[in-house]
């Protein structure tokens, strides 16, 4: 079982220090870089199927600056295998279209049964890299799964696809795109002993000139969205403290309650 | 203007249009007012007909595609290609969809199918310069950044729930059911079951008033009366990843970066301290209410009201007062 996870280093929201720079990219070094949340629930359930399978492997494939090393070295002590960073000056500032193919381009370059992305990234919220990568690649594409079962003997997958009534069961022949969620499970942490381990791990950084893509057409120079400006949303008012008796707490509630006439 | 603005209308298993459908319907009709310009809407179904009638109380024309492989397969894939064949043949001002998994689904499909550059999850939308201007609150919440497609290339836009108010036309529009073009050919994906859970009543991302509970909540137990709260303001029962991890709710009333992002009248939070993940899913919701015994708590930071105080104990009070109003 050969497993590629989507991985994307974005800055930690938990720090709460992202800025955009003055050209209204992300400053990337304003703050400490993780795994994209949603991604490591994706990278658990592929350790998981790949431990099982009892052989095999998990590649992370990150495009990301220079620095995605040290946050990919964050996966491959979870227990990932290698990793492949896609990195090159001119992908600076890239839009949807330059990141979907230069993943494409890198998973054109790799062997896998699965491909797995995450939800959304918490720093573009969007939610649509998976959908265009297997549209790409003419991969079978199964969204918002909270359960994952290949099956090698058929060699398709299946998958428990979150529906607004329940779930949907979709299957597909493998290889295929799925892009998971957190009902996956929770990540583990990285063990020291996995800490230790991924030292010694392959990251292979790939160019676009490695992946045989041209920068003119691609990255930041052919972005087809500009940020036209950044303001503070609307500060919400003072926050009112109410401490006393319970009935007082509740006197208090009510009153705001009608006040807004939400009661 | 050139060029019509296009909605990619999301259909559930039974063949209902998605509430966020017209929503976004709402949006594509006043920014084709405001360009001067046309809004249509796009349906695809096994049996289109009540999605496509229901979209047209909102759109001036809808095209309809009645394509069998709806039933049983995956159904952002199906439309998504039959969408890019009407939309090829079309030259758009703009293609919009919803926010949600399938919006998402179709928006990352039609953007590799036909090449196109997308905004995403916008918190707003006005048309500029002959093209859309797209609000996205970014970085938990924290910033605001407005977005356009460059030189004026035309592209595709995921729109929130709760963006505008759905409001139908002044006149239904014009519905033509088209058969289905196999002009992209995309894998499909079977749906081989359908398991049904018990849902929440009421969808939070529908909900006027949400009262959530957290960990401070305890247990099982503990979201009956965040449930009798709820029931006692018309509202819908929400949760922390924290309440969801624990099994005392399902995920589906998840609120937060992984869960949903909601926008109610009420937010009424129990035992929920306001971490970030949590706060990104729903800070901007118009009144904000926290009980929680820990005067330091985050929510402190961004709630409008706080009473500091055991859940339980002032839950029941604020019971006692509803019920006293009543
Ligand atoms: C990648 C990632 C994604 C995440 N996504 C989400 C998400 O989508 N949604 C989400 O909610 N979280 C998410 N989280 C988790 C988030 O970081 C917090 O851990 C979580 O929101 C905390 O939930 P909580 O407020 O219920 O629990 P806690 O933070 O433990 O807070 C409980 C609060 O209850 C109070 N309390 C306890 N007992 C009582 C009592 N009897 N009366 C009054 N008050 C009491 C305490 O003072 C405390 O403030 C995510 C985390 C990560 C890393
Ligand atoms: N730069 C990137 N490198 C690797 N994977 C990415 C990158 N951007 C997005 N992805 C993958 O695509 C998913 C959805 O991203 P997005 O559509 O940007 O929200 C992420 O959860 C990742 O799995």
């Amino acid at each position: 079982m050969k497993i590629v996870v989507l991985t994307k280093p974005v800055p930690d929201p938990a720090a709460a220090a992202e800025r955009l720079g003055p050209d209204g990219r992300l400053d990337r070094s304003a703050s400490p870089s993780v795994i994209n949340g949603n991604d490591e629930y994706a990278l658990e359930a592929a350790l998981k199927l790949v431990e099982a399978a009892g052989d095999g492997e998990v590649i992370l494939v990150s495009m990301a600056p220079p620095n995605g090393i040290e946050t990919m070295r964050k996966g491959l002590a979870m227990g990932a295998h290698r990793g492949v960073l896609v990195t090159d000056p001119a992908l600076a500032g890239s839009d949807y279209g330059s990141t979907v193919a230069a993943l494409v381009a890198a998973l054109r370059q790799l062997e896998y049964d699965l491909v797995f992305a995450g939800f959304d990234t918490s720093d573009g919220v969007g939610g649509v890299i998976g959908a265009a990568v297997a549209t790409k690649l003419g991969l079978p594409y199964l969204s918002s799964a909270a359960r994952i079962e290949p099956d090698t003997a058929s060699g398709t997958v299946r998958v428990r696809r979150i529906s607004p009534t329940g779930f949907d069961v979709l299957e597909a022949p493998m290889p295929a795109l799925v892009v998971g969620t957190q009902l996956l499970g929770e990540p583990r942490y990285p063990s020291l002993k996995g800490i230790m381990a991924a030292r010694s791990k392959e990251i292979v950084t790939k160019s676009l000139a490695d992946l045989g893509l041209d920068g003119g057409s691609i990255g930041g120079a052919a972005a087809r969205t500009t940020v036209t400006g950044q303001e503070k949303p609307p500060a919400r008012g003072a926050t009112k403290v109410v401490r006393g008796t319970p009935e007082e707490g509740a006197k208090a509630i009510v009153e705001l309650l009608a006040a807004r006439r939400l009661i | 203007m050139a060029g019509t603005i296009w909605v990619v209308g999301e259909v559930g298993a039974d063949g209902s249009l998605a509430k966020l459908s017209i929503e976004v319907a709402t949006l594509a009709r006043s920014l084709a007012e405001a360009a001067g310009g046309d809004a249509a809407g796009i349906v695809v179904a096994a049996d289109p007909s009540g999605a496509a009638a229901e979209l047209a109380r909102y759109l001036p024309r809808v095209v309809a595609v009645a394509e069998p492989a709806a039933d049983g397969h995956a159904w952002a894939q199906v439309a998504a290609q039959r969408a890019a064949a009407i939309l090829a043949a079309e030259s758009p001002a703009a293609v919009l969809t919803g926010a949600g998994p399938d919006g998402r689904d179709v928006a990352g499909t039609l953007m590799a199918l036909l090449d196109r550059p997308a905004l995403v999850n916008a918190t707003a939308v006005t048309w500029e310069g002959g093209g859309p201007s797209v609000q996205m609150s970014v970085f938990g919440g924290k910033l605001v950044t407005t977005s356009t497609f460059t030189d004026g290339a035309w592209g595709i836009v995921t729109v929130r729930p709760n963006v505008v108010t759905a409001e139908p036309a002044a006149t239904p529009g014009a519905v033509e059911i088209r058969a289905p073009e196999a002009d992209f050919p995309l894998p499909l994906v079977k749906v081989v079951d359908r398991i049904e859970e018990a849902a929440a009543a009421l969808p939070i991302e529908e909900a006027r008033v949400i009262v959530a509970g957290g960990r401070g909540v305890g247990g099982p137990e503990g979201f009956q009366l965040v449930q009798q709260i709820a029931d006692a303001l018309g509202g819908a029962v929400g949760a922390t990843r924290a309440a969801v991890d624990s099994g005392w709710i399902p995920y589906a009333q998840q609120i937060g970066q992984t869960g949903k992002i909601v926008k109610p009248q009420l937010y009424l939070a129990l035992g929920i301290s306001g971490a970030i993940q949590h706060k990104v899913g729903m800070q901007t919701a118009g009144t904000i209410i926290g009980i929680n015994r820990d005067p330091d708590a985050p929510i402190t930071e961004f709630a409008d009201l706080v009473v500091v105080g055991d859940l339980f104990e002032v839950g029941k009070a604020l019971l006692e007062e509803l019920g006293r109003r009543a």
